[in-house]
């Protein structure tokens, strides 16, 4: 069974959150970007990427999923035809928060979350570089510590035989 | 009830009250327009944050 979240909800209750939510990604679908608190934005962000990620699998199942959430058809639509493609060679990392400072009369720190742009073709080759560089030094390291180990291996042998 | 059972002099208080003291904001000079802005957060001035605008000004 899934673990509940620790701590306060957002709103005072867990129903509150779950509507709360799913109006905040609503409308962060809808508008692009929009600036609320701080501690919003930070529930917002993994909640609203899984979204993208079932509108990137993009068949009606994941479609039906995503309307338990947001109700809107008009939003979801868009959510599968619009954003969705721009994220289509991105992997994770859909949105950015920024903060801004605090707000007047409550002095509650803000934020501006958005839906970042499309990656560039040159985005995407660097980002393939690097992996393939990590992937490298991690294939490199993995042979380094076989050869430590095979003659290691050998003398314990050794030892028993004699 | 708990009540003081003194009067608190006027030279306690004021020692206390020599105690409360407001921490001086750090503040850095934005990238873009030099104005001072609080770090990590986007310039409140020229609105911009790394380089990338945010706010509108």
């Amino acid at each position: 069974m899934p673990k509940p979240t620790k701590g306060a909800r957002l709103g005072g209750s867990a129903a509150h959150e779950k509507l709360l939510l799913a109006n905040l990604a609503k409308a962060l679908f809808e508008h692009g970007r929009i600036t609320t608190t701080e501690a919003k934005a930070r529930r917002l962000r993994p909640y609203a990427e899984k979204l993208i990620t079932k509108a990137r699998k993009g068949d009606i199942h994941n479609r039906r999923l995503v309307l338990r959430d947001i109700t809107d058809k008009d939003v979801v639509y868009t959510l599968f035809s619009e954003i969705a493609p721009r994220y289509e060679n991105r992997p994770g990392g859909y949105t950015r928060i920024t903060k801004i400072g605090p707000r007047r009369g409550d002095n509650a720190p803000m934020a501006v979350i958005e839906l970042v742009e499309a990656l560039t073709v040159a985005q995407q080759a660097t980002g393939e570089a690097e992996a393939a560089t990590k992937r490298a030094v991690k294939e490199d390291e993995a042979k380094k510590a076989e050869a430590t180990e095979a003659p290691a291996v050998e003398a314990a042998e050794e030892s028993e035989d004699a | 009830m708990a009540v003081p059972k003194r009067k608190m002099s006027r030279s306690n208080t004021r020692h206390r009250r020599s105690q409360w003291k407001a921490a001086p904001v750090s503040l850095v000079a934005c990238e873009r327009c030099h104005e001072p802005k609080l770090q990590h957060i986007a310039c409140p001035s020229c609105g911009t944050y790394n380089k990338r605008q945010v706010l509108e000004v």
